[in-house]
C-alpha cells in the first residue's frame, strides 16, 4: 500500500518536472533567437553576410590568421575547420564558404578570456575556399584556405 | 536525458582550459529531399550555442545550416581551474533546446 503511494507520488513529481522544463525550454528560444542574425544566414551574397555580422565587409588579409582544413575533403558533409589567430582582443570569428548556397556557415563571439582558436565541422557543396573573418580590436582581418571537395555535402 | 544530446570534455592544459564538445543534432538544411517521397525535408538546425564558465559567458556560437550534422566544437580559454563548471546550452530553429553542465578536469 505504502509502496504504491510512493510510486504514485514519484510519477506525479516527474511529470511536473518535465512540464516545467518544457515551459522553460519554450520560453528561452524566443529571447535568444532575437539575437540570431537570420538575414546574414539566409543571404546568398558573402559580403552582405559579413557586413550584417561585423558592420563592414572590408577585411584586410592577415598572416596572423591560420585556417586549418584538409586539402582534399572526401566528404563535403563533414569538413573539419580550425581557425587560429595570435591577434589580441579577438571579438568574433566568422567562417564562410563562398560556393555554398548560403555562404555563412558559423560565427563565434569570443569573450575577453577566450583564445583566438575555434574548431568546428562544416558542410561544403563543392570545391571552394574556406574563408575566416576575424574581428580583433575593432578591425576586420581575413585568411582563407582552398579545399577540394570530391563529394558534395549539401545534396540529397 | 540531456546526456544523449551532448558530450562535453574539458580539461586544463597549462593555464588554459580546452573544451571539446559534440552536440547530437540532425542539422537539416531544408534543401534536401527525401528520396522515397520527393518531399523536402524541413530545416532543423542549431542556431545558437552558449558556453559558460562559472556562469560567465566565454563563447557564443551562431550557427546556420552550413554546420555539419552532430556538430563538433572546440575552443580554449584562460582564467579557469580544475573543478570549475562549464555549461553548454543550445537552441535550434524549432525552439528545441538542451543544456549540459560539465566539470573541468
Amino acid at each position: 500500500m505504502n509502496n504504491l503511494r510512493r510510486t504514485f507520488l514519484k510519477a506525479g513529481m516527474t511529470t511536473a518536472t518535465v512540464a516545467v522544463a518544457a515551459g522553460a525550454g519554450l520560453l528561452t528560444p524566443g529571447s535568444v533567437l532575437a539575437a540570431w542574425p537570420k538575414s546574414a544566414f539566409e543571404t546568398k551574397k558573402m559580403d552582405e553576410a559579413i557586413k550584417i555580422l561585423n558592420g563592414s565587409a572590408a577585411a584586410t588579409n592577415s598572416k596572423d590568421i591560420t585556417v586549418e582544413a584538409p586539402d582534399i575533403a572526401e566528404n563535403g558533409a563533414v569538413v573539419s575547420v580550425t581557425v587560429k589567430t595570435n591577434l589580441a582582443n579577438v571579438e568574433k570569428i566568422t567562417i564562410l564558404v563562398p560556393e555554398n548556397v548560403s555562404p555563412l556557415a558559423a560565427s563565434y563571439e569570443l569573450s575577453a578570456q577566450t583564445d583566438g582558436f575555434v574548431t568546428g565541422r562544416i558542410k561544403m557543396r563543392k570545391t571552394s575556399d574556406v574563408i575566416a573573418i576575424v574581428k580583433a580590436g575593432g578591425k576586420l582581418m581575413t585568411a582563407k584556405k582552398p579545399v577540394k571537395v570530391t563529394l558534395g555535402g549539401c545534396g540529397g | 536525458m540531456a546526456d544523449n544530446k551532448m558530450k562535453i570534455r574539458a580539461w586544463m592544459t597549462g593555464d588554459r582550459a580546452t573544451v571539446k564538445a559534440i552536440l547530437f543534432h540532425p542539422m537539416e538544411t531544408g534543401l534536401r529531399k527525401d528520396k522515397a517521397t520527393g518531399q523536402a525535408i524541413p530545416a532543423h538546425y542549431i542556431t545558437e550555442v552558449k558556453c559558460e564558465h562559472q556562469d560567465k559567458n566565454v563563447l557564443t556560437c551562431l550557427w546556420g545550416p552550413g554546420v555539419s550534422k552532430n556538430p563538433f566544437l572546440s575552443f580554449r580559454f584562460k582564467g579557469a581551474k580544475a573543478g570549475d563548471s562549464l555549461k553548454i546550452s543550445w537552441v535550434d530553429n524549432k525552439g528545441e533546446s538542451a543544456t549540459t553542465t560539465s566539470t573541468i578536469g
